[in-house]
């Protein structure tokens, strides 16, 4: 059977006055049923056009998608018109976004944005659609679901928002759920709340699921396989597991080595990585990390290195990686 | 140790259309010279309030905050300047606490030229802070949209270091900040601490890095401190249900160490500050909340190993 989502070689293009810029360089990735893969990556780095770009619903121009393939449950839907892609989207992909209260329609009620997903991807009647909204929000640990059909937006917590904006994704049990920062602007302990429900629903629907985040905690928490981004590109794939335990790209040991480790012992200093993400129209040759790596090799300023397979299960695009795992001379 | 900062019985109270807001409700607490005390709550716990009502920058209803000796209270304008020449701010969002049209070199000019210094030692001095914080010194003709997020926040800290304060009130100064730039804010500011004995009030709901930053912390909760000690007592045994469920919810960036812990996910929202829940705060989302609960407010007793906590039950 097809896998849910299969992505090979995505690029997407921005055509802006200042040129060119390559936001998203051959992106692929796959999730299997179940399985949660996270994007991480720092501001600009191509996780959000990523999913934008699989969704198709980035605004051309300036965005255009210029390669690549999107497999829905085997089917490639990046020739699909716009009006085959309304279909599917809220059917069969669906997604969350980091701001829920601007996501929402303020000045519709939760009842009437609920019903609306329902009643244009299913046959439900007005009082079914009604009933299953409902339904719907005690499915995703709404207080009070009831009453809070007839709410508007403002009139509920960001957590409130969250869970509404998870109900219209899941509305038709999509196979493919895409979460873009979801629990970034919520509160720790609301957040622990909102990674508990998707990982119930997930595993409760068998859903693949996309997680988009820049915080690693929440990578370990939720994720099966990760996959590191960096400059539009995907730099380092691995399990979880794997990941954390030993990082091949210099950019995802920096990553981890910045973020402090609750419980561990105080260290004098964070690692931190020098300089910050390049903008894209303005990326070095050679590796685009070249500049800000710790490891750096005079063929990494001049040749831009592939993803290379050094280990089974393991994806890096890295020269010195490469060379760490490359067979000893004489050996 | 010298206390720097010691606050009692604080109030802070907003009149709102909708009815007064307790932002801050009886807050105690000191800080020592040398010190960093995090602060740490959820959105709407009175943290961001608090730090504010030490600058004297809301109004205050009620307790004594006393900075370096003085309380702050009854200060007029002028004192107040020699006040805040001692306690400097820097805010979450260096953008929004920038002049847009004002190049970088005055904004950090500003404070210096209030206090009287002439030109030629303020054009110095701000050379001297842009290279602490590790800018450029052609940055002081350039304007806060030519910089990264990054910088800008080491703009707001050269501003706040210019008149060298003995105390900076950071106000969630990493967490617009991507995760590598994250880590050269906060290395930063422990190098400056370390190099100018500076203390910090660090206020921030990010857990991970007041663990890292800070050698004491308090916890808020809807305008109140629910529990307060040394940062490694409260890691390894937080006694205040509260402190616990934060802790708890906290992510781990070690995925064997997430699997493996055993955690309750707290239930439900914070309440309203409008209508906040009588007796405990906390009591109508604790776990082990009882009848008396409801009723009276606990208030914050030594719970053993220097830290204090705000429960009936522990």
């Amino acid at each position: 059977m097809a896998l849910p989502l299969e992505v090979r070689g995505l690029s997407t293009t921005l055509f802006t006055r200042r040129g060119e810029m390559k936001a998203v360089d051959g992106l692929s990735l796959s999730v299997g049923a179940g399985e949660t893969v996270a994007l991480v990556g720092e501001s600009g780095c191509g996780k959000s056009l990523s999913a934008l770009s699989i969704m198709r619903l980035l605004p051309d121009p300036p965005a255009r998608l210029v390669g690549g393939e999107v497999k829905l449950n085997g089917r490639d839907i990046v020739t699909l018109t716009e009006e085959a892609m309304l279909d599917i989207r809220g059917q069969e992909i669906g997604m969350i976004f980091q701001d829920p209260m601007s996501s929402l329609n303020p000045v519709a009620t939760v009842e009437k944005q609920i019903v609306e997903v329902l009643r244009t991807h299913t046959d439900l009647g007005r009082a079914a659609a009604r009933e299953r909204a409902r339904e719907l929000l005690e499915l995703v640990g709404m207080p009070d679901a009831g009453r809070r059909l007839d709410a508007y937006p403002h009139q509920l917590s960001g957590g409130m928002c969250q869970r509404v904006m998870i109900a219209m994704a899941i509305a038709c049990s999509p196979s493919v759920l895409i979460a873009d920062e979801p629990t970034t602007a919520l509160d720790v302990t609301v957040q622990a709340q909102v990674l508990a429900l998707l990982k119930k629903l997930q595993t409760d629907a068998g859903m693949a699921m996309i997680f988009i985040t820049h915080d690693l905690g929440v990578v370990a928490e939720t994720a099966d396989r990760v996959v590191v981004m960096y400059a539009g590109r995907k730099v380092e794939e691995a399990s979880v597991d794997d990941l954390f335990d030993a990082p091949l790209h210099p950019y995802t040991a920096g990553l981890i080595g910045a973020t402090p480790t609750p419980g561990a012992a105080r260290a004098a200093r964070l690692a931190d990585i020098p300089g910050m993400v390049p903008p894209l129209n303005a990326l070095p040759a050679g590796c685009a990390f070249a500049p800000r790596c710790p490891r750096v090799m005079e063929r990494c300023r001049r040749e831009r290195p592939e993803l290379s397979r050094p280990t089974p299960g393991r994806l890096v695009a890295c020269f010195a990686a490469e060379k760490d795992f490359a067979p000893k001379d004489g050996a | 140790m010298a206390r720097l900062l010691s606050l009692h019985d604080v109030h802070v109270r907003f009149n709102t259309a909708a009815g007064v807001v307790r932002a801050v409700s009886g807050v105690s607490l000191d800080l020592a010279v040398g010190e960093t005390v995090g602060l740490v709550g959820e959105s709407g716990c009175g943290k961001s309030t608090l730090g504010k009502a030490i600058m004297k920058l809301v109004p205050i209803a009620g307790g004594e905050i006393i900075v370096d000796g003085v309380d702050i209270a009854p200060l007029n304008r002028t004192e107040l300047i020699n006040m805040r020449r001692k306690v400097q701010m820097i805010f979450q969002d260096p953008y929004g606490s920038l002049n847009p049209r004002s190049t970088v070199g005055r904004s950090i000019a500003q404070p210096l030229v209030i206090a009287g210094w002439k030109p030629d030692a303020t054009a110095e001095r701000v050379e001297t802070l842009l290279r602490w914080v590790g800018l450029p010194a052609d940055a002081k003709q350039r304007y806060p949209h030519e910089f990264s997020g990054g910088q800008r926040q080491r703009i707001g800290i050269a501003r706040a270091l210019a008149l060298s304060p003995k105390l900076i009130i950071c106000d969630e100064p990493v967490s617009a900040l991507d995760v590598s730039v994250r880590a050269q804010v906060i290395n930063l500011l422990e190098d400056l601490k370390t190099q100018f004995g500076v203390s910090y009030l660090f206020i921030s709901h990010d857990l991970s890095v007041v663990e890292h930053i800070a050698d004491r912390v308090a916890v808020m909760y809807l305008g109140t401190i629910v529990e307060a000690g040394g940062r490694d007592q409260i890691w390894r045994s937080p006694q205040h249900p509260y402190t616990k469920a934060l802790l708890a919810a906290a992510p781990i960036a070690n995925p064997r160490a997430a699997r493996a812990r055993q955690r309750t996910v707290l239930q439900g929202e914070l309440p309203s500050a409008l209508d906040p829940p009588t007796g405990c705060p906390f009591h109508s989302r604790c776990p082990i909340a009882q009848d008396r609960c409801k009723m009276d407010k606990p208030a914050l007793r030594p719970v053993g190993g220097g830290a204090l906590a705000a429960c009936h039950f522990v």
